[in-house]
């Protein structure tokens, strides 16, 4: 038998064929006994062929294949082609069988990876389910404490209660029972005084009564009445007529604030429709004149049914609506000036409150200063009109100024009149004597032209400079008589 | 402000004249009256025993003076010195002595409440009054004199009868639902009659003159109740202090709380003024205490105070009572209303150092005067919002709307003030001392 090549084809199939699962195969069915060779298999001798033979063909036989011998006459004979064709049928079927082993071994793979998988998600499903139950229980737990917390909080309150009731019922038996004492003790006290009373009166030696030496007036004058009927009635009377009077003045006083208050009311209703008026927008002008129109008419109406209850609710309507109103209006306002500081805008209409704020303040001082202002003068004015007590002494005293005055007036036109004589006086002096200083100046000039030229025909170079000097001489002489000669003439 | 000298007075026994002129005092068993400008005797009786009460007649006429120990009242006559009338209640005792408005009558309280005797001065005319009630204040007579209240008690019931002055005449006699009726008052216009219950139980019942209820106000039960009562001059006002240490005004339109007044520990943002008294004690040198210093005496003793305004937020000193005790030193033990309507002044028990003033225009806390004693008397001057107080040293203190002063009674020797009287006409005032009196007269403008 070609032992070898059995144990070569067998280890090379064994190898080529060695299923990848081998890796995996911990937990795997066992594989097909597909050894690697382990020695030559002592299964067929030479001695037992015949058996080994007959073994091998029951056991292809159950397997569905041929014999592989053929009997003649009682001995066995091995059919090489059945054996061979045998034993090519075992290799095919080994092969799918290993095929199919790849497969499910590929199946049992991804079966197991999957149920890894799963096998995790459901671990982790299971702590989460385990927290998520401790969790409840937790919570369960406080609530149960919290639950039990209010009950015995309820119950302690229902316990202070009762305490509460229990002692007010107390402090109210009590006090029945102390009334109860009080009442026994002063009927036994008021025994007590009325027998005291008694025998004080009966006594003798130490007796009431009043020792004086004579009987006063009453102090109004009259004399005291008796007491009648009439009498009775009368005081019921003035009693009556007093409380009357007092409830009179009261009603008055209430009238009296009454009509204030709603003239206040009035007040301020008309103020405030004249603030929110001209606020609103042209289309809302109209609604607005019909409204102040509508006031206008209720006005009258209120007016004339001062007392009536249907205006008086009308009034204070009408009042709650318009200060709404305001309101809106104010806040609105505000808003606005608060979101202005905000956004640091200073719009042409809207100034911040801050600067509103102060040029109100400025604009109130200068108002009340300017009333002070007006006060000071108006009182100064009065002063002025009040001094000329009426008006004979008016026109006398104006006349005494006037008089002064004119007077005043005279001698002061006398001083100027001599003062302007004297100016026109010395005016015609001046000029006179202007005229007369031009005359004269005019005269030496034609004396000195004549002198000169007469010289000066009658005299030489050095003659010149002598004449020169003597006219310098003469002309000062001349000039000296000139000075005293102007003095001598007549003015 | 101008001293007189110092008089001696017993009992704190000194009225003033309701006209104004006089003044009289008693000293022991002697009764003098004086001019109440000049201070010269004009008159000097003698009674027969120690002086327990003394009063003017409404027309200063006459005066009464009452012995409780002898049960005896002596009446005086101004006009007739000679006249004379003597009261002798006898064995049934005197408890308490008073005129009637139209000053001819008096009534005279026999021992044990037992019953009220009217005396007349101008005829025999007797008339009793029987179960009169022992209480704080159980007669009352209207502002115009015309009538009386009375607090009556019979079959542990409480009554109030309306009597006409006039001639005695009981003109209405009504049963109060209270517990234990404690006080009557009339409105100063003399149509309303404020009645409150004991202290037990607060409970304020307001009835007309012709005996009809008009209103009942309780501000709350179980805790002690009324203490104080008074009526503004104006009747508009009612304010009732309790012992929960408020003060509730009512108003007399609906006779509802118009608003209440507190006191708390510490006053916090309001517009009061707080004025704190402030002493300086003169700082002496060793060298000073020689023995003519002392035998001087004054100037050790010479503590000079003055009010100073603290700010907000103040404490006020505040006396916790002994809770133990019956009539516990806590509540609104004082209240009194300025003659203009305008202020009203009250003391809190537990807070015995402050006197608290309230603007009745604003409703709100006007101001608050912290003294270093407890206050003993403050009393409003009848013409102008001015207070006068005493705290039992030897100073006295004004508060007006302008502000506050102290002034040291300037007399010989040491004179503390315990109590203080108004003259009607606003111009000088009576300080009573232990057993001393004097006058203190005003100048017209003052106030700092």
């Amino acid at each position: 038998m070609p032992e070898s090549s059995y144990e070569d084809i067998s280890t090379i199939y064994c190898y080529s064929t060695m299923p990848p699962s081998r890796q995996y195969s911990h937990s795997t069915m066992p594989l097909l006994p597909v050894s690697p060779y382990s020695g030559p298999s002592d299964f067929c001798t030479e001695n037992n062929i015949s058996e080994c033979m007959l073994y091998i063909s029951q056991e292809l036989s159950s397997l569905g294949l041929p014999s592989i011998f053929y009997d003649l006459n009682g001995i066995r004979e091995l059919d090489v082609t059945s054996a061979l064709n045998g034993m090519y049928d075992l290799l095919q079927l080994q092969r799918r069988t290993m095929g199919m082993v790849e497969e499910l071994e590929v199946e049992q793979l991804k079966v197991s990876s999957d149920l890894h998988c799963q096998q995790l998600s459901s671990s982790k499903l299971k702590d989460q389910l385990e927290l998520s139950k401790k969790e409840n229980i937790r919570l369960r737990e406080r609530e149960r404490q919290l639950e039990i917390n209010v009950k015995s909080l309820q119950s302690c309150l229902k316990n202070e209660k009762e305490e509460v009731q229990k002692l007010q019922n107390i402090i109210a038996s009590r006090a029945t029972q102390y009334n109860h004492d009080m009442k026994r003790k002063e009927r036994e006290f008021n025994k007590l005084k009325e027998r005291l009373n008694q025998l004080l009166a009966d006594r003798k030696d130490k007796k009431q009564g009043m020792d004086v030496l004579n009987y006063v007036g009453r102090s109004d004058g009259r004399r005291s009445q008796w007491k009648t009927v009439k009498t009775d009635a009368r005081h019921e009377s003035e009693m009556y007529k007093t409380l009357l009077n007092e409830f009179d003045k009261h009603q008055k006083e209430l009238m009296l604030e009454n009509a204030e208050l709603r003239k206040v009311l009035q007040q301020m209703k008309r103020e405030m429709v004249g603030i929110l008026s001209p606020k609103k927008h042209s289309q809302k002008e109209e609604k607005c004149t019909e409204f102040t129109d509508q006031q206008a008419a209720s006005d009258e109406e209120e007016s004339s049914e001062m007392s009536c209850e249907h205006a008086r609710e009308k009034l204070t309507n009408s009042i709650r609506q318009q200060w709404r109103k305001l309101k809106h209006h104010v806040e609105n306002l505000d808003n606005k000036a608060s979101m202005v500081q905000l956004g640091r805008e200073v719009g042409e209409q809207m100034i911040s409150k801050d600067v509103h704020q102060d040029e109100m303040e400025r604009l109130k001082m200068e108002i009340q200063q300017c009333k002070d202002f007006i006060q000071t003068q108006q009182q100064l004015l009065q002063q002025q009109l009040n001094t000329p007590c009426d008006e004979e002494t008016a026109a006398v005293l104006n006349d005494c100024y006037m008089l002064e005055e004119k007077e005043r007036l005279k001698e002061e036109w006398k001083t100027f009149e001599e003062q302007r004589k004297n100016f026109e006086m010395e005016r015609r002096s001046f000029t006179e004597a202007a005229i007369r200083l031009g005359h004269e100046r005019k005269m030496f000039e034609e004396d000195r032209a004549t002198w000169l030229k007469h010289q000066f025909l009658n005299m030489t170079f050095t003659e010149h400079m002598a004449i020169k000097t003597q006219n310098a001489l003469s002309d000062y002489s001349v000039q000296e008589q000139k000075h005293t000669s102007g003095p001598k003439t007549p003015l | 402000m101008n001293f007189s000298e110092v008089f001696k007075q017993s009992n704190q026994l000194c009225k003033i004249s309701p006209d104004g002129k006089y003044l009289a005092t008693c000293v022991q068993y002697r009764l003098v009256v004086r001019d109440v400008n000049t201070l010269q005797i004009l008159q000097l009786f003698t009674c027969l025993d120690q002086v327990a009460h003394m009063e003017w007649s409404s027309d200063s006429l006459f005066i009464l003076c009452a012995m409780y120990k002898r049960g005896l009242v002596q009446v005086w006559s101004l006009e007739q010195p000679e006249w004379h009338c003597k009261i002798d209640e006898g064995s049934i005792g005197l408890v308490s002595s008073r005129w009637s408005p139209d000053g001819r009558h008096i009534l005279n309280t026999t021992e044990f409440h037992l019953r009220v005797t009217v005396w007349s001065l101008c005829n025999k005319s007797v008339s009793y009054i029987k179960y009169p009630k022992a209480c704080q204040k159980g007669m009352d007579f209207s502002a115009d004199g015309r009538y009386m209240a009375l607090v009556e008690r019979r079959d542990c019931k409480d009554f109030i009868s309306i009597f006409v002055c006039d001639d005695w005449h009981l003109l209405r006699h009504f049963e109060t639902e209270t517990q234990d009726l404690s006080g009557v008052e009339w409105s100063p216009n003399g149509c309303v009659l404020a009645a409150w219950d004991s202290c037990l139980e607060y409970k304020m019942l307001l009835y007309s003159l012709d005996g009809r209820l008009l209103s009942t106000y309780s501000a709350y039960e179980w805790s002690l109740g009324i203490k104080s009562v008074a009526w503004s001059p104006s009747s508009q006002f009612l304010a009732i202090g309790s012992y929960d240490e408020k003060v509730r005004i009512l108003n007399h339109i609906t006779w509802k709380k118009l608003i209440e007044f507190e006191h708390p520990a510490t006053i916090t943002s309001s517009k009061a003024v707080v004025y704190k008294e402030v002493e300086k004690k003169p700082v002496i040198g060793t060298e000073d205490l020689s023995v003519h210093q002392i035998a001087m005496g004054s100037s050790l003793f010479n503590t000079k105070s003055n009010y100073e305004i603290t700010s907000l937020p103040v404490q006020v000193p505040v006396v916790k009572p002994d809770t133990d005790r019956a009539n516990p030193k806590i509540g609104i033990s004082a209240i009194a209303f300025s003659a203009d309507n305008r202020y009203l002044a009250t003391k809190n028990d537990n807070m015995p150092q402050s006197l608290w003033v309230w603007d009745m225009q604003r409703l709100g806390l006007q101001a608050v005067l912290e003294q270093t004693a407890p206050v003993r008397c403050f009393v409003w001057d009848p013409c102008r919002p001015r207070l006068a107080l005493c705290t039992g040293n030897n100073k006295i203190y004004m508060w007006s709307p302008a502000g506050c002063i102290s002034v040291k009674v300037q007399v010989e020797g040491s004179f503390q003030v315990q109590s203080i009287m108004w003259h009607g006409s606003g111009d000088s005032l009576v300080l009573l001392g232990k057993d001393q009196l004097c006058l203190c007269y005003l100048a017209t403008d003052e106030e700092k």
